[in-house]
């Protein structure tokens, strides 16, 4: 059943895709991006919105989310994910593997899609696993994964440990067009651990994790994309050696792309102090240092993409002495906030770059549709309020779960509304659909 | 500015004459100093303990035995006031109670309270043959059916004042003085 | 003469106390020492509180020297031992916090395996909360009983060179010494192998020594940690011989020190490895001075606490001393 004709007014239209920074109508007709002009005619039947004084970009992507589903159904369903992304002002989430059990063959795959299609709200992708099991021994059945709907493959939760493990990843995944994403984390550094190493752990008498766990491994990873050509895309950076790392193996023409949350962009281990389970995350949350060369690296695109890594926990779960918790926090209604007042509003980004951050560098890295709002691209569009004033509340969360360390933060930006195939799947008027 | 009226009722002279005969009742009714332990109540007991002793030491040429007993924790309304009082230091000579003449010493007695704790700390230390409870202001008030045996100045009380017993090695001097709050300026 | 230097609710750590805090414990441990020589070991302080011993990890002389040091108020005790499958740990510490609110404790004594946990039921219940080791966080009444130790013998804790000796990264007798040590005017300094002590320890203001012939050169106190056989097992050292061979306390390496040393520690010993039996059995060790301070040590930190409340604390610690 295609949408009606949707017409949006007056708004400034934002697509660094096209270059395009300027107040513009756009109309969406069955489901794809009809036309960009001013003083548009609204045809038949169509819907008309007004959003003057609003942004008007392509549709926000998230390339890293846990939904939980199947077998953590108690802490997010990948309804819930995807009613949670759009009420953030995402159109699409990739959706990580590490289920019970977890994605590694197409029938899991086909499941996760169908999920996502049922529940009608941002696109949901699954990214399947690299290994069976995602235990790190041989490959899944990737090419059929693929041919079921996945966009990437990952052993997320964990790192491809071994390293000729990798390069088979890396070297076979290109027969079927998509990156290895990988979360780089060598656990014989980082065993035991659950904050950054540093004074705060010592402090705190908590077993911390290196900077180097991360780095190690990122640093295996792009010499082995070199090795080999394949895609490679690091999820989750959180060092400044990462960062730096990235640059140069870019500059050498290795194909890699990069993520960062925006926790890594705004909080440091200080955050940890009281054993506030809240900001227990892994990555870990690092320095001042860490986030100085996060935040210039997103800047200059060393890093791609702004990713979540929504990690939804029950209450219980995070409710026990620190080392017991689970790592994460949700992370898909607090993003955008987070980047604006974060990140645009104090001049790290411009707003063109922050779209780019996080809807073109996205549907790039992971050859995605969407991504821009050019004539022909799928209608998914994010329209952003960027003077609204609100204040993260957990409790009117529509995710499942509430573990965030944002709690309370006065935020100024929001999605006004998120549309998908031209479809209006989330107006913050009017609530869920 | 005051808001307090002091009113001396014993000079250094008169504390020191009163001492010296509340030091010849000790000895009477203890019968011999062998079997005589003075103890002081921290703090300003325990000065007027050192003085006793010494009386007595000059008087019979014999030093009393004597030691001092900190009642705080044996308080009867410890968990109700505010702060923890600072503990201080209970002391017994060596030989303990048992079997001897106790003369607890304290400076002044009002509720009693002070003296049931004293008695209640004591019968954690042993059984002495006998207790009398010295002080050197008695001011009324009693809370509790409890008498001192020796005391040096009986004087009659208001809950509004305070009896304070002033020693050279806390106050700087030797005195005793009655201090009732000030009457309404008009 | 009263001091307000209330400690509030619990006592967590040492960290959050300030000099006179601990002064006042100190002090207040003083007079508690003579109630256990009395023939009668008690006094109705804490008569009709009802304080329960929470240990999840096993633990004979501290859980002993609470108890001593509770009955010896007058408290009644309950000893609930949770050690047990680490699974149920979590879930156990939530529930058990719920269940002992319900109870109307009066008073918890906790050891926990996770750092944190201390912090993580006081702030959950009406109850005092004292900290028996949590982790490798904080043991706050052991720091305390090695200052008293130590002011004991050498008169002060001003000035006073104290080098604590061991697996320094795995201790939370190590954290909390640091923290009361330095607080105090001391000066402090850790000793170990570089695999067992903590990144950035040295921001925490000590120095930091790889030999323990430099730290006995340097120290009027060692107070030597116990090796954990776990950490061999877990390869942070190579083995039990190669640590006593080179970070051991032994009769040779005290007799070529410039000064007397005084030897602490807390306790049980590996003799012949961090320790050689003729030092803990020598006379610089007050290892058994300890034991006794540790009861009245825990008494005055009870009495302290017993019907405290947090805003006493606050302004306490902002408060000048009275006198």
């Amino acid at each position: 059943m295609t949408p009606r004709p949707l017409l949006l007014r007056g708004g400034r239209v934002v697509d660094p895709s096209q270059g395009i920074d300027d107040v513009l109508d756009v109309l969406l007709v069955d489901g794809t991006v009809a036309r960009l002009g001013r003083g548009l005619e609204a045809p038949e039947h169509a819907e008309v919105r007004n959003v003057s004084g609003l942004v008007v970009c392509p549709g926000l992507i998230d390339l890293h989310v846990h939904l939980r589903e199947p077998g953590g159904e108690r802490k997010e369903t990948i309804e819930s994910g995807a009613r949670a992304a759009a009420a953030g002002g995402f159109t699409a989430v990739c959706a990580m593997p590490n289920t019970d059990p977890p994605v590694d063959d197409p029938a899991a795959v086909g499941f996760v899609r169908a999920q996502g299609m049922r529940a009608g709200y941002a696109r949901v992708y699954p990214v399947a696993a690299v290994s069976v099991g995602q235990r790190g021994e041989r490959l899944a059945a990737i090419g059929e994964m693929v041919d079921a709907g996945a966009v990437a493959i990952s052993d997320d939760g964990r790192p491809v440990s071994d390293a000729g493990l990798m390069r088979l990843a890396l070297e076979y995944a290109q027969t079927f067009g998509i990156p290895v994403a990988n979360h780089c984390e060598e656990l014989s550094l980082s065993r035991g651990g659950s904050m950054n190493e540093g004074l705060v752990s010592t402090r705190l008498g908590l077993q911390g994790i290196p900077n180097a766990a991360e780095d190690v491994m990122i640093a295996r990873d792009l010499l082995l994309a070199e090795l080999t050509g394949g895609r490679l895309h690091i999820q989750h950076v959180s060092t400044r050696r990462g960062v730096e790392m990235i640059r140069a193996a870019k500059e050498r023409g290795v194909p890699v792309t990069a993520e960062v949350t925006p926790h890594h962009l705004t909080l440091t281990d200080e955050a940890v102090d009281g054993y506030r389970t809240e900001a227990k995350v892994n990555p870990p949350l690092r320095t001042a240092e860490d986030v100085a060369a996060l935040r210039e690296g997103l800047a200059d695109g060393t890093l791609d993409v702004l990713a979540t890594d929504h990690a939804p926990h029950h209450y219980d779960e995070k409710e026990q002495a620190f080392d017991d918790a689970p790592f994460g926090m949700v992370g898909l209604e607090t993003a955008l906030g987070i980047a604006l007042t974060e990140l645009v509003r104090t001049g790290v980004l411009t707003l063109s770059q922050l779209v780019d951050r996080m809807s073109c560098g996205p549907a790039r890295a992971f050859r995605l549709p969407g991504g821009t709002l050019a004539v022909g691209s799928p209608a998914d569009v994010t329209v952003i309020d960027l003077d609204a004033e609100w204040i993260v509340d957990p409790d009117k969360f529509l995710s499942k779960s509430r573990n965030t360390p944002f709690a309370g933060w006065k935020l100024v930006g929001q999605a006004a509304l998120t549309i998908v195939g031209g479809r209006v799947v989330w107006d913050r008027e009017v609530g869920p659909r | 500015m005051t808001d307090q009226n002091r009113r001396l009722l014993l000079d250094e002279r008169a504390v020191e004459r009163t001492l010296a005969r509340m030091a010849r009742e000790i000895v009477e009714r203890a019968g011999s100093i062998e079997s005589l332990v003075l103890l002081g109540i921290q703090r300003r007991g325990v000065q007027l303990t050192e003085r006793l002793a010494a009386e007595i030491e000059r008087a019979e040429g014999v030093r009393p035995a004597s030691g001092t007993l900190d009642i705080t924790l044996y308080r009867d309304d410890l968990m109700a006031i505010g702060p923890r009082p600072v503990v201080g230091e209970t002391r017994l000579p060596s030989g303990g109670i048992d079997g001897r003449v106790v003369v607890i010493v304290d400076d002044v007695c009002y509720t009693g309270r002070t003296a049931r704790a004293a008695l209640d700390e004591l019968a954690d230390f042993g059984r002495p043959a006998r207790i009398y409870l010295c002080v050197l202001v008695d001011r009324g008030g009693r809370e509790l059916p409890i008498q001192p045996d020796i005391v040096g100045l009986t004087v009659e009380t208001t809950a509004g004042q305070r009896v304070d017993v002033l020693v050279p090695e806390l106050d700087g001097r030797l005195a005793v003085e009655l201090v009732s709050p000030a009457r309404e300026v008009e | 003469m009263q001091v307000d230097t209330a400690l509030g609710k619990d006592l967590v750590g040492l960290e959050p106390l300030s000099a006179a805090q601990i002064r006042a414990i100190l002090d207040t441990a003083e007079p508690f020492k003579e109630i256990s020589e009395r023939a009668i070991k008690k006094v109705p302080v804490l008569r009709g509180k009802t304080i329960v011993n929470l240990f999840f990890e096993p633990s004979t002389r501290t859980r002993i020297s609470f108890e001593f040091a509770e009955k010896r108020l007058s408290a009644d005790t309950v000893n609930i031992s949770a050690v047990g499958s680490s699974v149920a740990k979590g879930e156990t510490l939530v529930d058990t916090a719920r269940n002992l609110e319900a109870m109307k404790i009066d008073m918890v004594v906790i050891r926990h395996g996770s750092s944190g946990a201390a912090r993580f039921l006081a702030d959950r219940i009406e109850s005092n909360v004292i900290n028996a080791g949590d982790g490798r966080h904080e043991h706050p009444t052991q720091a305390l009983l090695d200052m008293l130790t130590i002011r004991d013998h050498l008169g002060r804790l001003e000035g006073v060179r104290v080098c604590i000796v061991g697996d320094i990264l795995h201790s939370r007798v190590a954290r909390s010494n640091i923290w009361g040590l330095t607080k105090m005017g001391a000066e402090v300094a850790v000793c170990g192998p570089r695999t067992l002590m903590p990144p950035y320890v040295t921001e925490l203001g000590v120095q930091q020594f790889s030999r323990i012939e430099e730290a006995i050169e340097w120290a009027d106190v060692l107070n030597v940690l116990r090796l954990q056989l776990e950490r061999m097992q877990a390869g942070y050292v190579p083995s039990l011989r190669e640590y006593n061979r080179f970070f051991g306390v032994t009769r040779a390496r005290l007799l070529r020190a410039p000064r007397p040393l005084l030897i602490l520690h807390p306790g049980p010993m590996n003799r012949g490895v961090e320790i050689d039996s003729d030092v803990a059995d020598g006379p610089h060790s007050v290892i058994l001075d300890q034991v006794t301070n540790g009861i009245a040590v825990r008494m005055a930190v009870l009495y302290l606490l017993a019907g405290g409340a947090p805003e006493r604390a606050e302004a306490a610690k902002s408060a000048p001393e009275a006198v």
